[in-house]
């Protein structure tokens, strides 16, 4: 346990280290960087590194302390962005949730059945290069719209759905990955029981999968975070962090720094998403014996 | 170590429930309205073409007030967003009734949606081309070789009309830069004159600081150039219907006459009680300043009231002026907005009219004769 806890506590360390190492590159830029941008071979390609394009770390930073608005009530930024930021989560938790079960499914189904997987994975490839921005004003118009068995398909389950729909695929590719990952000889072994089919699937291909599908689980997770920003954004969806985005962009001539607390509160929700994921490894593999068969 | 751990997570989610469940369920409108003697109610919604803001109000406004609730509407609101487009959201059957500027629908109309104008709720254009007062861009006619921000997404046919009109080449004679939907553009010097609309981005530019005095910007600061004034404005925000069930479903004529009856109300209490208005947006949830919101509330109603015909009436000359400037000016690859004249039924007097007669009836001022904007001061970054 010990040397886990040492590891732990120095990627953490090495963590803020990064963070402070992009800070101070940020603020090196704007000390050194064209105020006015800069053309690159005659490409303006040199982003400018005035206040206004490039707010000072600690003003980004500040602000989160600050009121939303300068009205009596208003909340201060780093309660919105956070309530924005849980709402969206549970969205994309929700998504992450759709989408882990439907691509172990396809993924199970697909390693069963040889010709599943020569039918089905073009198709899976091919709906990866749907452009999701085309995708969710169709799917959020099921909101309100469809009825399946008396329940009402509301708005929000549509950008879990968008979700969903970028972390299937991950899954399943990983996931398929590592069912066919189970040594030869153990397969044999199965054989020589007279295993079925589901038992082979569960004591021996899925516990050898594991290794493939925590990663595959991790992108899965971002993913997810992913479809439900961009549907937030793509379609207005009030409450989560993706509609906080474009709000305070239009607010960006002004007040520069707002959008980047909405920015940083995103790239934390995908944080949160892949460390609840490498939290459940963790927590699965504590027991699980060091020991594999080659 | 393990159990502390336990417990420590499950606390903490519960404190965020707990947070999150403290901050919900206090955006919903309140029903001020006296129960009415409704049998039943009918349920409606409408499109937005954005998010909450003072841009919307009336209907707001109405919904607030209770004037949807009076005509035994029960309307839903839905907000835009960055992909979605009002008038396809109503073709598709998404929505019973959306709102649209007039050419944008129109070319919608020409691929195939069979939509039609029922109420012009903003009878004049609000789209203004802003720049320093030193760049001496003072009508449309100095743009020549001057570099001139545009939003694309259908928001730039009245700068390509201006050109056209004054004989610039949209290729050669100007440098057409694609402007973000703000005005740092403008303030960062990558753009001479940038897309603005009265009401939003204008006051963006006046609620920013000056570098050079550490004071708000002035509007001696800039030139302003509307395109209402130029001659070639277009009209924008109206109430679309979908023209199939409009011709075959009376109960759904019936709703839109309501609807669009209901909604003027609510645009004549906000013209009658800016303030009060602006707080009903902010009630709804806009991230935007009040002060912000107050100065949108104000150009809103300017460019609704007064209104001569009546509010929502569709005036003949503007809507002629609006197809033939989208059929005649070509943009940067040479096509136009129409290809022809727009068929017939695209818009229509019978509903906003109808309309007008409940209005008399509740003795409700549709034109706004009296109207006299207010004076807003705005703050920095418009809190």
């Amino acid at each position: 346990m010990k040397p886990m806890l040492r590891r732990a506590a120095y990627r953490t360390g090495m963590f803020f280290v990064s963070v402070a190492l992009v800070a101070v590159l940020w603020e090196l830029y704007k000390v050194v960087g064209p105020e006015k941008g800069g053309k690159l071979f005659g490409a303006p390609i040199l982003p400018r590194s005035n206040d206004t394009a490039m707010p000072h770390v600690w003003e980004m930073l500040s602000r989160y302390a600050e009121p939303e608005q300068r009205s009596p009530n208003s909340n201060l930024i780093w309660f919105v962005v956070l309530k924005g930021a849980f709402y969206s989560f549970r969205l994309a938790l929700v998504g992450f949730i759709l989408g882990s079960t439907i691509g172990v499914a396809l993924a199970a189904l697909m390693s069963r059945f040889k010709t599943m997987e020569r039918g089905l994975l073009p198709y899976l490839v091919v709906s990866q290069t749907v452009p999701l921005i085309a995708l969710a004003p169709l799917v959020v118009s099921w909101g309100g719209k469809v009825q399946i068995f008396g329940f009402t398909w509301p708005r929000w389950l549509s950008a879990s759905v968008l979700g969903a729909f970028l972390a299937f695929f991950p899954i399943a590719v990983g996931t398929l990955r590592g069912l066919k990952s189970a040594p030869a000889a153990s397969l044999e072994l199965m054989e020589s029981y007279a295993a079925s089919w589901k038992q082979t699937l569960f004591k021996l291909k899925f516990p050898a999968a594991i290794p493939f599908m925590v990663p595959a689980f991790k992108l899965g997770a971002s993913g997810a975070v992913i479809g439900v920003v961009v549907a937030e954004i793509s379609t207005g969806l009030k409450g989560g962090i993706g509609r906080l985005i474009i709000e305070y962009a239009r607010q960006a001539t002004a007040d520069p720094a707002k959008v980047f607390t909405a920015v940083f509160g995103a790239a934390g929700l995908g944080l949160a998403m892949a460390g609840l994921v490498a939290l459940a490894d963790v927590l699965l593999m504590r027991n699980r014996p060091k020991e594999t068969t080659t | 170590m393990r159990k502390s751990g336990k417990k420590l997570a499950v606390a903490s989610f519960a404190a965020l429930s707990l947070i999150v469940a403290a901050c919900g369920g206090s955006s919903e409108s309140e029903e001020t309205a006296e129960p009415t003697a409704c049998e039943t109610t009918t349920p409606v919604s409408l499109q937005l073409q954005w998010v909450t803001q003072a841009q919307f109000a009336g209907y707001f406004a109405a919904q607030d007030q209770g004037f949807y609730a009076d005509q035994c509407l029960d309307v839903t609101i839905v907000e835009g967003g960055v992909d979605i487009v009002p008038q396809t959201q109503l073709a598709d059957g998404a929505v019973d009734f959306a709102l649209s500027w007039v050419p944008k629908a129109l070319a919608s109309r020409e691929a195939g949606a069979n939509i039609v104008n029922i109420a012009q709720i903003f009878q004049r254009s609000g789209t203004l081309q802003v720049s320093f007062a030193d760049a001496g861009i003072t009508s449309s006619a100095d743009f020549a070789g001057k570099k001139i921000g545009n939003w694309g997404f259908g928001n730039e046919f009245e700068i390509f009309a201006a050109l056209t009109m004054n004989g610039i080449d949209p290729a050669t004679g100007v440098e057409l830069v694609q402007q973000q939907f703000d005005m740092a553009g403008l303030l960062a010097g990558d753009i001479d004159a940038a897309e603005a609309m009265t009401y939003n981005e204008y006051a963006m530019v006046l609620e920013a600081i000056n570098p050079d005095t550490g004071e708000l910007y002035t509007p001696e600061d800039f030139n302003v150039v509307s395109y209402e004034d130029e001659g070639v404005g277009m009209l924008q925000d109206a109430i679309w219907a979908d023209a199939d069930k409009l011709a075959s479903d009376a109960a759904y004529r019936e709703t839109a006459v309501k609807f669009v009856a209901a909604s003027i109300q609510g645009w004549a209490f906000c013209r009658d009680n800016t303030e009060a208005c602006r707080d009903i947006v902010v009630a709804q949830g806009s991230t935007l300043g009040a002060s912000h919101q107050l100065w949108q509330m104000n150009e809103v109603n300017k460019l609704i009231w007064p209104a001569g015909l009546g509010a929502g009436v569709i005036d003949a000359t503007a809507w002629d002026r609006t197809v033939s400037l989208a059929m005649d000016t070509k943009n940067l690859e040479g096509s136009t907005v129409l290809t022809a004249a727009p068929t017939d039924g695209a818009y229509t007097n019978d509903i906003v009219e109808e309309a007008l007669t409940i209005l008399d009836g509740l003795g409700v001022d549709y034109t706004g004769s009296a109207f006299t904007p207010i004076e807003v001061t705005l703050n920095e970054g418009g809190n």
